[in-house]
């Protein structure tokens, strides 16, 4: 049986002449992204910013929306949006926070109630007060920190202390395009998109430790060549698992983005962005080629250049 | 790496058949697993998203606790200071203190004396802290002050607490729903966890109400209109009615027998009306309080509150001697049922307020199960056929692997007695990506070793040595993101931390023995001469 070949044996790629195009474009999507997310913002769910969540289902047919939004903006709760959501017959309602405390919030799920009638079925109602949805912001925020604090951490037990920087400028990269992209996309940010980026971060990391692994052990192994040679070999000998990993990790996500449901469609679609298109590029075209400018093995380039001086 | 003793062989067998057997009883009926020891009644607990169920989170009203706490302490310093006969004025409630000015001319060194019995330690003699449960000072012009610490608010919202979770859990066990979870969430909430629930309204009603039950006397020397525009006496308060138009009544504010001496309280019918009504009994004290009252009452209306509103006022027509009653109040069957429950189940020490709510209709959890599943499948079948096309028999190996992984996972998740939540599901697709991934470092690593030379088994043994050291470091990083994951997450996204979790082990300890025990034996039959990779 011959096998499936994705990527040829023995490639010599020359990614780290990319780095001059490389970085000036990652620079500039990072300050695209950072821009969106403070002139954009991001569309934040109702874990963060309180409120209602209502997705019904109309027993009779489709779901009249038109005639749903006057009954409900008749209730006088502030703003109402209304969502088709999946099939026809089923709509997502949000209300805003209610000014008047928990208990405010409670009154206006059963106005909402009230008003649409019985030939619904509720599929799901979530309620966030006030206080709690501070809290669970802030305990995210504080999560994402405490989770890059410790992989540059044990990163830096395991390797030396510009690895683990490397490995966090990429990472923190990677978090930043893909909080762009949320913004872009207005995908509702709340608990779930926290867990997208820890996983992101995580995936991204596997990624970098691998390429460095490999980087380390050449660092050993030629100690004379030059370090945009070493890192060269490095990429290239990783890549076929690159590859391969990321392959089957699109295939797992996108059976969750197709049969998945609604309910974790912005959690896979954040994850593809995040994982299989900056994650691939960030541990080749960032992680590695920024070893060089972080110091790794400064003394080998002096021997090399003068060998290249040569005639 | 490739040599196992064969003692490691028969513990890393035996290790992957126990944990998959653990697995076991998920794809059993739940009637066979019943009649089974309980140490092996171990699965799989569906999360609320998935069967369906109301998550709610209740906070005990703290401003509440210690209102009632600077009521009773004014009380106590009004006491204190009547009966050792020291003449004041002035006494307050102000902010986090009581004041009071002692008169001129009186003892204010015995005052002090009598305040400071106010001041008791906390948490008794046994586990004496140091913090006492109130702060006496004294300003000029005799004015003494006395604050109560923050430490003594914390115990008693703790106790309030612990109280409620008991009452709570009588509640909602009344509505005969199947395993309800009820627990301390930090130090002033309960976190109410009730699957399998309609329509949570019913459920909120009965966790919202205090259920504070009292009989008052009514004070007919005013009609309460009247003492609504004018002056309401000193020892009166003016409460409305619960149901119907609002009506006024003018009711004594001293508690004649209170909610706590009901020993039961029933749902019934009025004989001769026929309305729903609720009967109750009082136990031996309370019996004897109703009857002295209703003794020396007989004529005068008296009031029935609940939660300061009053629900009737009925005249006392006759003594009341055998210690029962039935209160009548334009009730439902479904509300007469309520007010039964919750007199039984007791009055709340506070007010319970609901900060988040979160309920999965049994609709959305059956589409999403089988979403789920779905999408697993799917997920499971496309990443075996691409290892299968893309290494051939090892990719077969790889498969079988990854297979075993996930029937581990099931087994922790269900020695663990964990939950299954959607994102877990979610977590697990991933993991077959992470797992897979482990092989892959495996097999790229032997086929560069089979390129720089070596001979097949030396490549593969080689291959191992090396991927591992990388699959460690990789898989540590991300179990760290799952990690802070677990800590900091609440409900579904602990449920996918979970799973990732314990899924980066169950895929470490796979790529170690038994990928490798494969491989083992598959080169120690073949003796193969070349590496089909």
């Amino acid at each position: 049986m011959r096998l499936l070949r994705i990527v040829p044996d023995d490639t010599k790629f020359d990614f780290m002449r990319f780095r001059r195009i490389s970085f000036p474009i990652s620079a500039m999507m990072s300050i695209l992204a950072i821009s969106l997310y403070f002139f954009h913002g991001l569309n934040f769910g109702i874990d963060f910013k309180g409120g209602t969540l209502i997705e019904i289902q109309t027993k009779a047919g489709p779901a009249d929306l038109a005639t749903m939004r006057a009954s409900l903006s008749a209730l006088g709760l502030g703003e109402v949006q209304l969502q088709q959501f999946g099939a026809p017959n089923d709509v997502l309602i949000r209300v805003a926070e209610q000014p008047g405390g928990d208990a405010a919030q409670q009154l206006a799920v059963n106005k909402v109630r009230g008003a649409l009638g019985s030939d619904i079925e509720y599929r799901r109602v979530e309620v966030v007060g006030p206080r709690v949805s501070g809290e669970l912001l802030s305990y995210g925020i504080i999560g994402l920190m405490l989770a890059i604090l410790g992989i540059l951490i044990y990163l830096w037990f395991r390797f030396e202390w510009q690895f683990a920087l490397g490995a966090m400028i990429a990472n923190v990269h990677d978090l930043v395009l893909t909080i762009g992209f949320m913004s872009l996309t207005r995908i509702d940010f709340d608990l779930t998109s926290i867990a997208a980026l820890l996983t992101i971060l995580g995936y991204s990391l596997n990624d970098t430790v691998v390429i460095y692994d490999r980087i380390r052990e050449m660092l050993r192994r030629y100690k004379r060549m030059t370090m945009a040679d070493l890192l060269n070999i490095s990429v290239n000998a990783t890549l076929s698992r690159s590859i391969i990993t990321h392959v089957t990790v699109t295939l797992a996500l996108l059976a969750l983005l197709l049969f998945g449901g609604q309910a974790i469609h912005s959690f896979t679609a954040t994850m593809m962005f995040g994982v299989v298109l900056v994650g691939t590029y960030t541990s080749i075209f960032i992680a590695a080629p920024i070893l060089i400018y972080l110091g790794v093995g400064t003394g080998r380039d002096q021997p090399s250049r003068s060998e290249s001086d040569r005639p | 790496m490739l040599y196992f003793t064969r003692w490691k062989v028969v513990a890393i067998l035996c290790t992957v058949f126990a944990v998959c057997l653990f697995a076991f009883p998920n794809f059993l009926p739940t009637k066979m697993v019943d009649s089974w020891p309980k140490w092996a009644q171990r699965h799989v607990v569906l999360g609320l998203d998935l069967q369906g169920g109301s998550h709610i989170l209740l906070e005990v009203d703290t401003k509440a606790v210690r209102k009632e706490m600077l009521e009773t302490l004014r009380d106590d310093v009004r006491r204190v200071l009547r009966e050792a006969r020291i003449g004041y004025t002035g006494l307050v409630v102000r902010g986090n203190s009581v004041e009071v000015r002692i008169r001129e001319g009186q003892n204010s060194g015995q005052a002090q004396e009598k305040l400071q019995t106010l001041s008791q330690p906390l948490g008794g003699i046994l586990s004496a802290t140091g913090h006492r449960n109130v702060d006496i000072t004294s300003e000029p012009n005799n004015l003494y002050r006395l604050t109560l610490t923050d430490p003594a608010i914390l115990e008693r919202v703790r106790q309030a607490v612990d109280q409620s979770i008991q009452i709570i859990e009588r509640r909602v066990n009344e509505l005969g729903t199947v395993e309800p979870l009820i627990q301390r969430e930090g130090s002033d909430r309960i976190l109410v966890q009730v699957p399998g629930l309609q329509d949570p309204t019913r459920l909120k009603q009965l966790l919202g109400k205090t259920a504070k039950l009292d009989f008052h006397m009514v004070d007919s020397s005013i009609p309460a209109q009247q003492a609504l525009q004018g002056h309401v006496p000193a020892e009166d308060e003016i409460l409305y009615s619960a149901s119907g138009p609002k009506t006024p009544y003018l009711v004594e504010k001293r508690v004649l027998v209170s909610g706590a001496d009901l020993t039961d309280a029933q749902p019934g019918f009025d004989p001769r009306t026929s309305e729903p009504v609720v009967n109750f009994r009082f136990n031996t004290s309370g019996a004897r309080k109703f009857a002295k009252v209703t003794q020396e009452n007989v004529g005068k209306p008296f009031a029935i509150v609940l939660d300061n509103q009053v629900i009737s006022a009925p005249v006392i027509r006759e003594p009341i001697l055998g210690g029962s009653g039935q209160i009548s109040g334009s009730f439902t069957v479904q509300s007469a049922n309520d007010l039964a429950i919750l007199l039984r189940a007791g009055a709340l020490p506070a007010p319970l307020t609901i900060i988040e709510e979160r309920t999965v209709g049994p609709g959305l959890g059956a589409d999403s199960i089988a979403q789920g599943k779905i999408s697993s499948y799917v997920g499971a079948a496309m990443v075996v056929l691409f290892m299968f096309a893309t290494y051939g028999l090892f990719g077969l190996f790889a498969n079988i692997a990854v297979a075993i992984n996930v029937a581990m996972i099931f087994g922790v998740l269900s020695m663990l007695n964990a939950t299954l939540t959607l994102p877990g599901i979610a977590g697990i697709v991933l993991t077959v990506g992470i797992a897979v991934d482990s092989n892959v470092l495996i097999y790229e690593r032997i086929r560069e070793e089979v390129r720089a030379g070596r001979t097949p088994i030396n490549a593969i043994d080689a291959g191992f040595s090396r991927a591992l050291a990388t699959i460690l470091d990789s898989n540590i990083t991300t179990f760290i993101a799952a990690a802070v994951l677990f800590y900091i997450g609440t409900g579904p996204v602990r449920g996918f931390a979970v799973t990732l979790g314990i899924g980066i082990i169950t895929t470490v300890f796979t790529a170690f023995t038994l990928t490798r025990l494969i491989v083992a034996y598959w080169v120690r039959w073949r003796r193969p001469q070349r590496v089909p990779i």
